[in-house]
Formats: C-alpha cells, structure tokens, sequence
C-alpha cells in the first residue's frame, strides 16, 4: 500500500509535467487549429538550449534554465508561428500537420547531430533527497516538481481567467469573428497563445529532464503522452488536459510496477482506445462542436 | 493533366520496359548498357517496395483524407510474418498473403475505433500504435528475436530460386506490377470512386448516400494492407529485420514522401519513394544532416506547393494558368470558424 502511494505521487510528479505539455498542446489547438505533432520534441528542445548555454557558453544553471526559457518563447514560439504556422495555414490541415511532422524531425536530427546522440544528465532544480512523511517515503525531487507544475498551473489559470488579456485570449479561442468584432486583437492573442505554449514545453523540460534524462529522441514518448493526456481529459478545455496528464503518469508508473517494464510505454495506446470506445468525448470534455 | 492523358499508355508502357531492363546486362544483346550493379539493383528494388507501402498511405491520405502515423509497423508485420511463417515452411505465396491480411486486419481493428469519433483521432491511434509494434517486436524475443533480429531468406517459388539480387528485383517488379495494378483497378471501379468523390466533395457525397465512415476505415484498411504487402517483400530483400525500420520515425518518412511526392495522385507515391530512398544516397556529402535539410524542404514544399512534386510538375506543364481565386485562402483565425 505504501509503495503503491509513492507510485501515485511519482505518477502524480510526472503527470503533472505531462498536463503542462498537453494544456498548451490543447491551448494551440484552440485558437489557431495547429495539431502540434512536434509538441513532444518541443519539451525536448528546451533542456539542450540549458545544456548548450551551460556547456558552450559555461553559465550557470539557473541562468542556463532562464535562457532556455527564453530561447524556447522565441524559436518554439514566435518563430514557429511565423515561419511555421501562418505560410501554411493557409495551404489547409493536411500540409500543416505534415510540416509539424516535418518540424519534429528537424528538431529531433537536428539535436542529435548539433549536440549529441547520447541521453544527457540534467541537473535537478531540487535535490534528490529522500523524505519520509507518515511512513511514506516521498522524494523531495517528486514533491518540488508537483509543486512548480501546479504553480505554473495556476499562474496560467490566472493569466487566463484573471486578466483581460486572458479573457480575450479565450474569447480568440472560443470564436475568433466576434472577438474581433467586439475589439479584440485576435492576431495578437494567437501570438500571445504560441508563446505560452512554448513557455509550458521549457518548463515541461527543465522538469521532465532530470528524471528521463535529455535525449533527442525522447520526444516521441513525451509527444504521445501529452497527445494522449489532452485526448483522455478532453480535446477542447485545459481541465481537461490537466486532469488527463495526471491520469496518463499515474497509470505510467502504476503500469511499470504492475504490468511491465517493458511495455510502460504501451499505456497511452491501452489508454486512448478505451477511452475513444467509452468516453470519446474525454473524462471531462464537451462533445466536440468543431468539424475538423 | 489533359496533355499527359493521350501519351499515358505509351508512356506506361515504356517505364515498365525501363524497369524490366535498367539493371540487367545488355552488352549481350549488343546494346552498351552493362546494367546495374548489385547496389544498384538493391536501392531499385527497394524504392519498389518503399513504392507500395507509399501506394497505400496514398489511399489513406490522398484519398481518404486522414493521416496515418504507423505504416512502418504494418511493413513489421508483414516482414516478421512473412519470416515467421516461411520458416515455419509455409510457402511464400501463402505467407505474402497473410502479411496483407493480417495488416490488413490490425487495419480494421485500430480503425474502427479511431475513427467513431474525429478525424484526427486516427492519427493519434496510429501513433500510439506504432510506438506499442515497436515494443512488441523489441520486446518479444522469442518470436522476433528483439534487438538482434532474425535473418530471413529469399524465397523458392516452384522450384525456382529468387535469391541472386536480379531474379528478386524481377520478382519484386512483378509484385509492384500486380498491387499497383490491383490499386489502379480499385480506384477506377465504382466503389472507388466514391473516394474521390469523398475527397472532392464529402457533403454531397454522404448526401448521395456513401458511408464515409465505412470508407474511410476500408481505405485505412485497405492501405495498411499494401504495408503489410511491402513488409513481406522488404524481409526478403534486406534479409534480416529487426525493430529499427518498424519504428515511429520511418512512419512518419512513409507519410511525409507520399505527401512530397503528391498525395492523391497516382504516381506521386512513386515520385515520393524515389526521393525518399535516393534522397539519402544524393545527400552522401551531408551525413548525418540528410533529415534535417529533408524535413526543411518539406515544410517548404508544403509552404509553396502543398500537392507535391506532382502537383509542381504539373504547374510547369500549364503555366498559364491563373492562380485559384481560393489560393489566397481565409485570414489565420478565420480558417475555421
């Protein structure tokens, strides 16, 4: 019983960096329909700029993780929207998701041969110190990283909900013809979307990183769980991903122990299709309205 | 196309007299043409192969509109079948056979679901999918032989060995020959045209009573088949498989050449394999870095030409077209409403 509660919370840590991931995956989806199927190698990305700066440029991790932070708005963010996203919008869904597609085998060859093909260590933001709390052993790495995910959660809740930008970004997201009749600067808010969401993938990656360890090819696995994560909780609301992301770690580490090690990874297809054949409109999800 | 129409039977005609006679030697019959070498004559059976594979992510993209995520897991399939059961001594025309049905069912079974719900959900399944036949034929050693693989041979057919490279490559083109046939036959036949009608105009043709559901998931089907197809000609030609070529990442390859050679086109499979296995043999000088400039070009072919190298060639053909009215296309928010 005591193991099975520290798998939950490992679960938990790991899920909660999991929804970060899906909830942008989610938040892009809104707004600007951009199936990201490079959102796995987007929490790749940020831990090799923290590595890079630290190796090349020989800065500290802190500033090391900031710069990543700041990297990642850029490139995975601004640049990908305009030199990504807005040339192909235009041409229709299908030659968008291949060139994300495409965009997430430039990053993934493209980290492999600038940088390395060997799974990096990275270092933690909290030590990896072994705490008991009611007879539970918990790490203290585990408890931080639910600790900043939920932070970062609320803080994007607040953003969202609290602000008035916020409330135009969700009107953008909700019907972007009469946000803009009503005043809203739609351009701007689906601007605004691309860099949260790459904000969301470095801080997925600065927390993902010291457990899995950096590796070019992670991406996949990350992808498909934030994928399945934003699918279980509910294509079209961030609760949803939230909620879904905690449901994909849990059952990962739970899977691991119970099942099998060696088809840990297999979850997110057991998990997808059950849910596809009972609840297709997710745990928490609306039916979805949108035709595509 | 009109121009191409009167010259395609000829035309037809002459690119399979190329192919039957491109790496044969043919100072023998006085021509100076020393044919190819044994190379040579693998990279060309292997765009054969690479060819169908891409015919049916062809059918499912180009055709039926959705995306698939794992037609290298389908290659698996039919490869690890293929081996398992000509080993097992069952003739290779039966086990050929039942690499396509088995895909072909795997095809119906992750379809079915996926596709209950939204159009996008196929291309996750598929994913997911591709990432667990990984983990399977890794994982299962005693059936796959995990990380080392297994080595598997060319077959015997009626006595008749196809183990030197020319007889297979032959043996190769005759199969290639037959499936496209066999796809050339399902399009042009009533059923299959209601994909093309589904894919010009889904409305009116659920309107007129098709089933865009059940075709659909007969299309995913049908086209994870022909990887099944391709995978029981790939295990005999490289003569050892293991996990690697069955990963997400040759997926997602598969899916990216269809569509760079032009999806819904014919040929555009064709074109798009040829790039896809001589792209990497052209790019010798860039090493490692072939896949990051071939992921480049593909954005940038989606960004200028979104119908593929077909789609390029035919702008060419008719230069004075006008551009569409629709090509500008709706503002980024608005795409959707």
């Amino acid at each position: 019983m005591l193991d099975f509660l520290q798998l939950v919370i490992a679960g938990l840590a790991t899920g909660a960096i999991y929804a970060l991931a899906a909830i942008g995956f989610t938040l892009l989806w809104q707004t600007s329909q951009t199936i990201n199927f490079a959102q796995g190698e987007f929490v790749m990305l940020p831990a090799f700029f923290a590595l890079a700066s630290m190796k090349w440029l020989g800065l500290p991790f802190w500033l090391s993780a900031l710069i990543a932070i700041a990297a990642s708005m850029l490139v995975l963010g601004v640049m990908f929207k305009f030199i990504v996203v807005d040339p192909l919008i235009k041409q229709g869904v299908l030659p968008l998701v291949i060139s994300t597609i495409g965009l997430s085998i430039f990053l993934k060859d493209g980290v492999k041969d600038v940088y390395s093909a060997e799974a990096q260590p990275f270092p933690s933001i909290i030590p990896d110190t072994i705490v008991s709390i009611l007879g539970v052993k918990v790490s203290l790495a585990q408890l931080g990283v639910l600790a900043i995910a939920t932070a970062t959660i609320l803080l994007l809740n607040w953003l969202l909900a609290g602000t008035r930008t916020g409330r135009q970004m969700q009107a953008t997201a909700q019907n972007p013809t009469v946000a803009r009749i009503l005043g809203v600067n739609v351009e701007r808010m689906i601007l605004y979307t691309f860099l949260i969401n790459a904000a969301l993938a470095a801080m997925a990656s600065l927390l993902i990183s010291p457990i899995y360890l950096a590796k070019f090819s992670s991406g996949e696995t990350l992808g498909l769980a934030a994928f399945v994560a934003a699918i279980v909780g509910g294509f079209n609301q961030v609760r949803g991903a939230i909620v879904g992301g905690l449901v994909v770690g849990v059952m990962d580490n739970l899977a691991a122990v119970y099942v099998s090690t060696a088809y840990r990874q297999a979850v997110p297809l057991v998990l997808l299709v059950l849910i596809i054949l009972f609840r297709p409109q997710g745990l928490i999800g609306r039916r979805e309205e949108r035709a595509v | 196309m009109s121009k191409l129409g009167s010259l395609k039977l000829p035309l037809l005609i002459l690119a399979i007299v190329l192919l039957v006679l491109l790496p044969a030697d043919l100072t023998g019959m006085g021509l100076p043409w020393p044919g190819l070498k044994r190379y040579g004559i693998y990279i060309l059976s292997l765009w054969l192969v690479t060819a169908i594979a891409a015919m049916g992510v062809n059918l499912i993209v180009g055709y039926a509109g959705q995306e698939t995520l794992a037609q290298a897991a389908f290659l698996g399939i039919g490869a690890f079948t293929t081996a398992l059961l000509t080993k097992a001594g069952i003739p290779f025309f039966l086990a050929f056979l039942a690499s396509g049905v088995l895909a072909f069912i795997v095809g119906v079974l992750l379809g079915f679901p996926a596709l209950r719900v939204q159009k996008q959900y196929l291309a996750f399944v598929t994913l997911a999918f591709s990432v667990f036949a990984w983990l399977v034929i890794r994982n299962e050693d005693w059936l796959t032989g995990g990380v080392s693989g297994m080595a598997v041979d060319r077959p015997v057919i009626l006595g008749l060995s196809f183990k030197p490279a020319l007889t297979f490559y032959w043996f190769t083109l005759a199969v290639t020959a037959l499936l496209t046939f066999a796809m050339w036959w399902l399009l042009a036949s009533p059923w299959g045209r209601a994909f093309t009608a589904l894919r010009e105009n889904p409305i009116r043709a659920e309107s007129l009573g098709i089933d865009v559901r059940d075709y659909t998931l007969l299309a995913f089907a049908i086209g994870s088949g022909y990887g099944g197809f391709a995978g029981a000609l790939y295990a005999p030609l490289v003569e050892f498989i293991d996990p690697a070529p069955f990963a997400l990442a040759p997926s997602l390859l598969y899916l990216l050449m269809v569509v760079v050679g032009g999806a819904g086109s014919f040929i555009g499979p064709f074109i798009g394999a040829g790039v896809a296995v001589l792209l990497p043999e052209w790019l010798r000088f860039a090493e490692d870095y072939y896949l990051v400039i071939y992921a480049a070009m593909v954005i940038a072919l989606m960004a200028f030409c979104p119908t593929g190298i077909v789609g390029l060639i035919e702008r060419l053909l008719t230069p004075r077209r006008r551009p569409h009215a629709d090509d500008k296309g709706p503002a980024l928010s608005e795409a959707k409403p």
